[in-house]
């Protein structure tokens, strides 16, 4: 009998624990592929650091290539175009289409048979949403380790400018009223106000964070209540705390609508138009689906039926249209699977939300200006180790998924960097339980206060530092990678 | 229509936002860099973490 065959579309966080443990549970009763078109593994987390030049893209990156050969794992340069779910015509095998992107075939297409698929794919960063937003046009990013080198070399003439007497203005956040991942703008402005400041030139700098946030410290999570000095405080004031103390501006509520060179337009929620000049701007931009398509086996688009409008795949979640107040924990999937297809599952990013966790907004004018939910980093990793599980134990007779891994279920522990020096850096530690907000279960703030917790100190940069080597370590799956969790 | 709201930064302290933040004082700003304390710290926060990441997967059976 032919090995079963798993394949996984991406290699980020979620694609790449799903593999390493699909191989180490798997062994060689199951094939497993990686689909993935670039050559390199990137720890995100960390570009921040490369966005300021304090690191350099190979510590952050490696070629995925000889870790999946050591391990048993195939690994395919290419980019998923199409899923087939139930093959082609009278041939009933699933398979993938994918484009490889390997230098000196790029564009030639195949075809990936698979027995159980996880759309692992992360986001398309969806700059052409605002005109003139991103790398190349008028603005800087740090998502992935390219923009952030590009991104620290613009920083450094600026820093050779102001050296020279010259003021300048940056600007951080959101390029759009619906992005997600404010915890890396956050970062990467705390970031920058540190390395201004130890490059001696901050008396020269003025820091504006520009966000779609209703309030500081919303995080696409609504905010989060922290117990701590004796009150019960939301992450609002610890934010805006922070800000105040580095003499950092803050512009909220905005849907950045264009940027031209050296300027940035927005609209606030109360339907008001602003604009900003900058010297630099790093706004980051709002995600969407990677725009894969599928097809049942006569050739009719079954697109719409497998993937949300954004282009993120639907999942077990209740994605029933409702009120901000009728919201429940419930509606988030839990096993991840297809609700069309039961071999089909997504992980990490690439999962359709039922709905945003802060509360949605719009203009007069009827633009949306609401942080969409994070999905990254701890989360992704729970979602792709959870999968994987369901699928082995589906090879192994299971009727169904085992494992679930609900973001209302699970908590997560995040380290913010603040600045990175072994003895002034700082770094802000966050426990959050669960994720998305659970209001029948805790009633007052969503979330279990004994379990939410945040602060700032010195201790937080040495764990940003320790979970920065653990987890490469574990990503290039070396000794004992799987005893380190998620 | 609405007039465009041109940023600038605000010429007096109590007319920017930053006015109205908590701030820390300079015992908790030297705290937070305190190498005893924040090898105190070190410890804590690990084991908040350690215990929501146990819980969390405990969570998924």
């Amino acid at each position: 009998m032919a090995a079963t065959r798993v394949v996984v579309l991406g290699a980020g966080v979620a694609g790449h624990t799903a593999a390493s443990f699909l191989r180490k549970w798997l062994g060689s009763k199951a094939e497993v592929t990686v689909v993935s078109p670039k050559p390199d593994y990137n720890w995100i987390p960390s570009n921040i650091w490369v966005g300021v030049g304090l690191l350099q893209p190979r510590q952050v990156l490696f070629p995925l290539a000889p870790v999946y050969a050591r391990n048993g794992i195939v690994f395919r340069q290419a980019r998923a175009t199409a899923l087939y779910p139930e093959g082609e015509g009278d041939a009933a095998q699933p398979f993938v289409e994918v484009e490889s992107t390997l230098p000196g075939e790029e564009g030639q297409r195949s075809r990936v048979p698979y027995d159980f698929l996880i759309n692992a794919t992360g986001p398309k960063l969806a700059f052409e949403a605002t005109p003139g937003l991103g790398p190349g046009q008028h603005s800087l990013s740090v998502c992935t380790a390219e923009h952030a080198h590009a991104t620290a070399g613009v920083l450094d003439e600026q820093v050779q400018r102001m050296k020279r007497g010259e003021h300048k203005r940056f600007v951080v956040g959101m390029g759009h009223g619906l992005c997600t991942c404010q915890g890396a703008a956050f970062e990467y402005l705390v970031n920058l106000e540190f390395e201004l400041r130890a490059r001696g030139v901050r008396d020269k700098a003025e820091i504006v964070y520009l966000s779609n946030e209703y309030e500081l410290g919303d995080f696409g999570m609504d905010g989060i209540h922290i117990r701590r000095g004796g009150y019960i405080t939301p992450s609002k004031i610890f934010t805006e705390s922070l800000f105040a103390e580095r003499g950092i501006e803050w512009i909220t509520r905005a849907h950045v609508k264009g940027l031209e060179p050296g300027r940035a337009t927005y609209e606030f929620l109360d339907g008001q138009e602003g604009e900003i000049a900058f010297d630099m701007a790093m706004l980051l931009p709002p995600f969407r689906g990677v725009g894969l398509k599928a097809f049942d086996r006569m050739g009719v688009d079954i697109t719409e039926r497998l993937f949300a409008p954004s282009g993120f795949m639907r999942v077990d979640a209740d994605y029933a249209a409702k009120p901000y107040e009728a919201w429940r924990a419930s509606d988030w999937p839990r096993t991840y699977q297809s609700g069309a297809y039961p071999n089909l599952f997504a992980a990490g990013i690439a999962f359709a939300p039922p709905h945003p966790v802060s509360k949605p907004r719009q203009s007069p004018k009827g633009t949306s200006i609401t942080p969409a939910p994070p999905r990254t980093g701890m989360p992704s990793a729970m979602i792709g180790k959870a999968v994987a599980h369901s699928i082995v134990d589906m090879i192994g007779g299971s009727p169904g998924p085992t494992r679930t891994a609900s973001m209302a279920e699970m908590g997560a522990a995040c380290v913010a960097s603040a600045g990175a020096n072994p003895f002034t850096g700082t770094a802000a530690s966050i426990t959050v339980f669960p994720i998305v907000p659970d209001f029948d279960r805790y009633p007052d703030y969503g979330r279990d206060v004994r379990h939410t917790f945040g602060e700032i100190g010195l201790a937080g940069h040495w764990i940003k530092i320790l979970l920065h080597h653990l987890f490469l370590h574990k990503a290039r799956m070396r000794p004992l990678w799987s005893l380190i969790p998620e | 229509m609405s007039e465009t709201k041109v940023y600038a930064p605000a010429p007096k302290p109590q007319l920017k936002a930053a006015y109205y933040a908590t701030r820390p004082t300079a015992w908790t700003r030297y705290l937070r860099t305190s190498l005893p304390w924040q090898l105190v710290r070190f410890a804590i926060i690990n084991l908040k973490m350690i215990r929501v990441i146990r819980i969390s997967h405990r969570g998924r059976h």
